[in-house]
């Protein structure tokens, strides 16, 4: 079980060893990684949910492990997607080491992103594994230094500011979190989860406690009015880097941040706290929609997509009550997996236009569908799950919250999913339309040809975004396996 | 019982500090230290429960080692903080005020 952290920790320290292996030690590690997680996952449907005791040290102590539903389906979110951006950050820098001008400044890069990337993976998979409220905070802590650094390294002033900025809300967040935890040991006495879950209740230092924890958590999550960091950082970095930035490492905070609502402390959330984030998720939704409409650049607009995006992942927190705990579980998975799939693919096909172009002034845009048939398509595809249109994975999702919203009675929230994605469709066909303008006189040269490391990955991760939907009900029975809460998970909710 | 809740308030107050310090200044070397200053303020809290008066039982040693960790991961963000702020300054003619630098034109970086 501890094989998704060992593997991607190791690979990484050897990064360091050996500079000049270092794809070759990446992409093992990737694979291994994947491997190892459709092993866990076979393991999961049949042995069920399972406890691993670091070290023989039994838990008031010791620190556990576990795999369940929820945490393998982010693992194997983090695998695949992980996978692709590791082919497609291969392309990235060869293209960009062939250039002469800057050559050294691409191979240092180049250096740096894969021992990073590799840390990275590491502390994410540990996120996801982990059971210990503590050992959360230091994981936490790994993916904000590894996140902070990787985001500084494309050089540009711009970005590194970024970045600084970044680090300063990553700590601020992380060190809020560990006072959460501080309240928690000083009441309780135990870091576990699951004995947290069982002991806990209801009362000021709890509550107080929870509180500290989820502003750490939002904070990390860039859930509005905390998400003012977001867009700079992830649309400075090198294209690779956005979409690891965007995909994965904003998720695995908001993960935790679900797990504590829904599971460890769900008895003490009161029913104004969860429509308290659905509204923050709500205005979330609006203003990235609106900013991302305004963009002038290509990256700024999908980073802010983002934003609006993650609104859709608290609206489901009201719906909780009324619905029960198991449908909030399925259609807030099933958003996060069709999100990164989707916004990863949709941040590689900008940074190959990038390359391609030299800018990404959408403006500008024109013709590149001549050019870069299979990334506009890629493009296309994953703005088909952002926006929600059947039968990709986002429609699922959007259609779950959908029906929740209508059957608990609480209308608004279907109006402002509704709204959500029209405006999605609006910003997202912006851009489309620039592709697709081919202006008079526009001289066809012939492109010199891409590596297909940079455009395949972008396309393999939007099918899988748009297919997710149609093979719906298997990771939803990953979800539901060994969970008892969670077996009434089939009826309703699926069209 | 007295002397736990003074420890755990100079704690809060410490990181209550360090929080206004690092919204208002927008120095980064004060950012920096405003951090430094709200972990050593959660460090304080920490130990102060780990406190048992004397002859009253042991001391419970799973604060300490958190504590131990929160100061190894400290550190090496602070080094981390401190060369991005660095860089900043270096290679740019931005602040981290996000504004020009008044007076002389910084060099142009070799690179």
């Amino acid at each position: 079980m501890i094989s998704p952290i060992v593997l991607p920790l190791t690979a990484g320290l050897l990064c360091f060893l050996f500079s000049h292996k270092t794809f070759t030690i990446a992409l093992a590690a990737a694979l291994a990684n994947l491997l190892a997680v459709c092993f866990l996952t076979w393991q999961l449907l049949v042995f069920g949910p399972m406890r691993c005791h670091m070290g023989g040290w039994q838990p008031p102590l010791g620190i556990t492990l576990r795999t369940d539903g929820p945490a393998l389906l982010m693992l194997l979110m983090t695998a695949v997607t992980g996978l692709a951006i590791t082919l497609y950050a291969r392309g990235y820098f060869t293209y960009r080491i062939a250039d002469p001008r800057h050559a050294s400044r691409h191979q240092r890069q180049q250096r740096y992103f894969w021992p990073l990337w590799m840390l990275l993976l590491a502390g994410l998979n540990g996120l996801f594994l982990s059971n210990d409220i503590f050992n959360l905070y230091v994981t936490l802590e790994l993916i904000g230094i590894s996140a902070a650094s990787l985001a500084a390294l494309s050089g540009k002033p711009v970005s590194q500011l970024a970045s600084f900025r970044y680090l300063m809300v990553s700590l601020l967040g992380s060190l809020t979190y560990l006072l959460g935890v501080v309240f928690l040991y000083k009441s309780y006495g135990v870091l576990d989860l699951d004995i947290l879950q069982n002991i806990t209740t209801s009362g000021p230092g709890m509550r107080a406690a929870l509180a500290l924890l989820s502003v750490g958590l939002l904070l990390k999550t860039a859930l509005f009015p905390l998400h003012f960091w977001l867009p700079p950082a992830h649309a400075n970095a090198l294209a690779p880097v956005s979409a690891i930035l965007s995909a994965l490492v904003v998720k695995g905070s908001f993960f935790l941040l679900f797990r504590f609502w829904f599971e460890v402390f769900a008895s003490i959330v009161t029913t104004p706290a969860l429509s308290f984030m659905g509204a923050l998720g709500a205005i979330a939704i609006f203003w990235g929609a609106i900013q991302a409409m305004r963009q002038q650049r290509l990256k700024l607009m999908v980073a802010y997509s983002t934003v609006s995006q993650l609104g859709y992942l608290f609206i489901a927190f009201p719906l909780a009550r009324v619905d029960g705990d198991a449908q909030v579980w399925s259609i807030v998975i099933f958003m996060a997996l069709a999100h990164a799939c989707a916004k990863s693919a949709m941040f590689m096909a900008a940074g190959t236009v990038f390359l391609h172009l030299g800018h990404d002034r959408i403006k500008d845009l024109s013709g590149v569908r001549a050019s870069l048939p299979i990334t506009v398509f890629a493009y296309g595809i994953a703005a088909v799950s952002l926006m929600g249109l059947p039968p990709s994975g986002g429609f699922i999702a959007k259609w779950m919250l959908l029906t929740s919203s209508l059957v608990s009675t609480q209308w608004w929230w279907a109006l402002v999913i509704i709204t959500g994605s029209l405006l999605a469709s609006i910003y997202v066909f912006r851009v489309m339309s620039r592709f697709f303008v081919i202006p008079e006189g526009f001289a066809f040269k012939k492109p010199e040809p891409l590596s297909p490391l940079l455009e395949w990955p972008a396309l393999a991760l939007a099918l899988l975004s748009l297919l997710l939907g149609l093979v719906a009900p298997w990771p939803l029975y990953i979800l539901a396996t060994g969970s008892t809460f969670l077996a009434q998970i089939f009826p309703g909710g699926l069209p | 019982m007295i002397t736990t809740l003074l420890y755990s308030l100079t704690g809060l107050i410490l990181f209550g500090m360090g929080i206004f310090t690092l919204f208002i200044h927008s120095h980064p070397l004060r950012k920096i230290l405003a951090v430094n200053v709200m972990s050593t303020g959660v460090f304080l809290i920490l130990i102060a429960t780990a406190y048992t008066p004397l002859g009253q039982g042991n001391i419970d040693p799973v604060p300490h080692a958190m504590v131990l960790t929160g100061i190894v991961v400290s550190v090496s963000v602070t080094a981390l903080a401190l060369i991005l702020a660095c860089r900043v300054q270096e290679t740019s003619n931005l602040n981290l005020l996000g504004k020009k630098r008044q007076g002389r034109i910084p060099e142009e970086s070799s690179k």
